[in-house]
């Protein structure tokens, strides 16, 4: 009674030290409700043990898979092939882009890396700060008392950097999942984190493309959270104009609140 | 006197946390490991930090290293760790009929546990099967896999030890005498082949250690037992969630970031490389994780994945094997020197494991160095790939 198969053409994106890039093909018999990662790890395991790629989890926790599945960006351990291709169909499997390929499909997430922690973005945190909209809170005991720690939303897999046009013509800027990195830190009160985020590189750099947001698998809304810091960066400067940049003074106004 | 050197094999979690230690000892470390950190077992392990709770009944010395390890790890490794706590569940007579053998076990393994009525049980996790007859709370966890790895991995190269990805043992060098000298790897990412040599290689590789220390002759009693894992697209409970029994099929419900993690199973296999995931299986999986907390039919199933345990094998099979670990120094097993296995545990007990090896390490080299891995914070898993730039 299980769901009859489909044969599937991987083509796939190859890159040894200094060679050239090609692209090799592996016909492959699937079920369409596997994933895409379970047959570039079926590739490996029977067709080419050459083929290098990342992977850890299987379910979207680790945030190592992250490919281009057709010209796409996807978390492939949770992309099924049914929704990206037909019996019969092709896969074209290539590494996510703005990021140095260290071979076939595994990239150097190095730049990422660093950046998330230069934004200073708290790897676990407590619900309330995580969650962006109350309605998008996962159910269960939320009272103030009773907030749980938890990991945060974002798992740094770096899909939104390799779809954002700007990411792609401009490298040094910050890029989504780093502004949003900033926003889930907050910052209120934090003057380098102000800098940084209020720089050419930060949030003025963004257009509005939205590519982020539509190719995030972990709902951290990238797009959303850049869009909110601009909000909080503007309220900030106008708070330093009328007040005085003296954080003293600042915490007088807050407290008569 | 240049530092001892030691090649590992695999980095996994045993692999990683071995060279943390080794490294913090004054080692020279250099890991090979085919895939990328935590490519193997250890990423898609359950992600349960436990308490011991589960083995508290019947694998004792397990219980024992569990909650241990589990306190250590809140401590140094907090940046990856869930640190909600967990309940034991009583929903039928037989659950409750275990209540009595758990309290006990729990008592004698140090296990910290609390008694709840079925009501406080529902005030704390609503999502809970109403049908709920009693509970206890345990100090469990959950953490997330790879960055847990990476923190270890992290550590290590800071205090100098070199990561080799992608470069896949293809065989042990052996010198004359039958003794092994090194490894001859190759280089996934330029596809070339290279031999290192060291003072010492460690066989840490989980469920392949069979395959890696026949190259060398020799043997582990090892029983590579995969199950499986399925992930839900909702957060519907805080806590890991136990049934109150004996381990059993798909009997841990556990929260993860915005999911839920329903698992596992537990058979054997030959072939290691790639264990597909049984449709009938992701089934069970929902069923059962359906009588811990009712809502899960309502959400959508966001992935499935198999992992395949290292389980150390004498004569008995799946669930009845202790889930401790064990090192093995092949000079005293197979009269093999310059070779020594770590195997069995559990992803709680890492650090543990790690400090066995490396004890086996220092003695069979005559280095007096003191592990000191309970205490050193470890490094963000950022930090790994920080220093690559």
């Amino acid at each position: 009674m299980s769901t009859p198969k489909w044969v599937v053409t991987f083509q796939i994106y190859r890159k040894k030290g200094n060679a050239d890039p090609h692209f090799d093909e592996f016909k492959l018999e699937v079920s369409p409700d596997e994933y895409v990662l379970d047959g570039i790890e079926r590739v490996w395991a029977f067709h080419d043990r050459s083929l290098a790629f990342r992977h850890a989890c299987h379910h979207s926790t680790c945030g190592a898979c992250g490919m281009r599945v057709n010209g796409a960006e996807k978390l492939t351990c949770i992309t099924l092939i049914r929704d990206v291709t037909q019996d019969g169909g092709v896969l074209r499997i290539e590494p996510m882009r703005n990021f140095p390929v260290v071979s076939d499909l595994a990239v150097d997430m190095g730049i990422l890396y660093t950046r998330m922690e230069m934004v200073e973005h708290q790897p676990v945190n407590s619900d309330a700060k995580e969650a962006i909209q109350p309605e998008a809170r996962p159910a269960g005991p939320v009272g103030e008392e009773e907030d749980y720690i938890r990991l945060s939303d974002c798992i740094e897999c770096g899909l939104c950097i390799s779809a954002c046009p700007i990411s792609g013509s401009s490298p040094e800027y910050l890029g989504p999942a780093v502004l949003a990195g900033a926003h889930q830190h907050g910052i209120k009160g934090n003057e380098q984190l102000l800098k940084l985020v209020d720089s050419e590189d930060g949030v003025w750099r963004c257009h509005s493309a939205f590519e982020c947001t539509a190719v995030c698998p972990s709902f951290v809304e990238p797009g959303w959270r850049i869009m909110d810091l601009r909000k909080q960066v503007i309220g900030e400067r106008f708070k330093r104009l009328f007040r005085g940049s003296s954080p003293k003074i600042i915490d007088t106004m807050e407290a008569s609140k | 006197m240049s530092k001892p050197k030691v090649i590992i094999i695999g980095a996994g979690f045993t692999g990683v946390a071995t060279a943390h230690d080794l490294a913090l000892r004054g080692f020279d470390v250099v890991v090979v490991e085919r895939g990328e950190i935590a490519s193997g077992t250890s990423g898609r392990t359950h992600g349960v930090l436990h308490s011991g709770g589960r083995y508290a009944v019947s694998d004792q010395e397990s219980a024992v290293e569990c909650i241990d390890e589990n306190m250590i790890l809140r401590k140094i490794v907090p940046q990856v760790i869930e640190p909600n706590g967990g309940l034991f569940i009583a929903i039928d007579e037989s659950d409750l009929a275990y209540a009595e053998e758990f309290i006990e076990g729990c008592n004698a393994c140090h296990i910290p546990i609390q008694e709840l009525t079925a009501r406080q049980a529902l005030e704390m996790e609503p999502n809970l099967n109403p049908k709920v007859l009693a509970a206890f709370t345990v100090p469990d966890g959950t953490f997330d896999p790879l960055r847990l790895a990476l923190s270890f991995a992290a550590s290590a190269r800071k205090n100098g030890a070199r990561f080799r990805t992608y470069t896949e043992m293809e065989q042990l060098i052996i010198d004359g005498q039958g003794n092994v000298t090194g490894v001859k790897v190759w280089d996934r990412t330029t596809d070339t082949h290279e031999e290192i040599y060291a003072d010492l290689v460690v066989n840490a590789t989980g469920a392949w250690v069979g395959e890696i220390a026949s190259h060398a002759g020799a043997h582990v009693p090892i029983k590579p037992t995969p199950g499986v894992m399925v992930a839900f697209d909702q957060r519907l409970v805080q806590r890991v969630i136990n049934r109150l029994n004996k381990p059993g099929d798909g009997d841990i419900v556990l929260p993860q970031r915005r999911m839920m993690v329903v698992g596992t199973t537990s058979f054997e296999v030959t072939d290691l490389d790639y264990v597909p995931v049984v449709e009938d299986q992701v089934k069970i999986m929902l069923e059962r994780g359906e009588e811990l907390v009712p809502g899960i039919r309502k959400t959508n199933v966001r992935g499935a994945y198999m992992a395949t345990r290292p389980l150390i094998g004498g004569g008995s099979t799946g669930r009845s094997i202790a889930r401790t670990f064990k090192c093995f120094d092949h000079k005293e097993t197979d009269n093999i020197d310059g070779l020594v296995t770590i195997t069995g545990g559990k992803a709680t007990t890492l650090r543990a494991m790690a400090e066995k090896t490396a004890d086996v390490v220092c003695q069979k080299m005559g280095v007096q160095a003191v592990c000191t891995t309970k205490e050193v914070p470890l490094l963000s898993y950022r930090d790994y790939y920080l220093q690559n730039n």
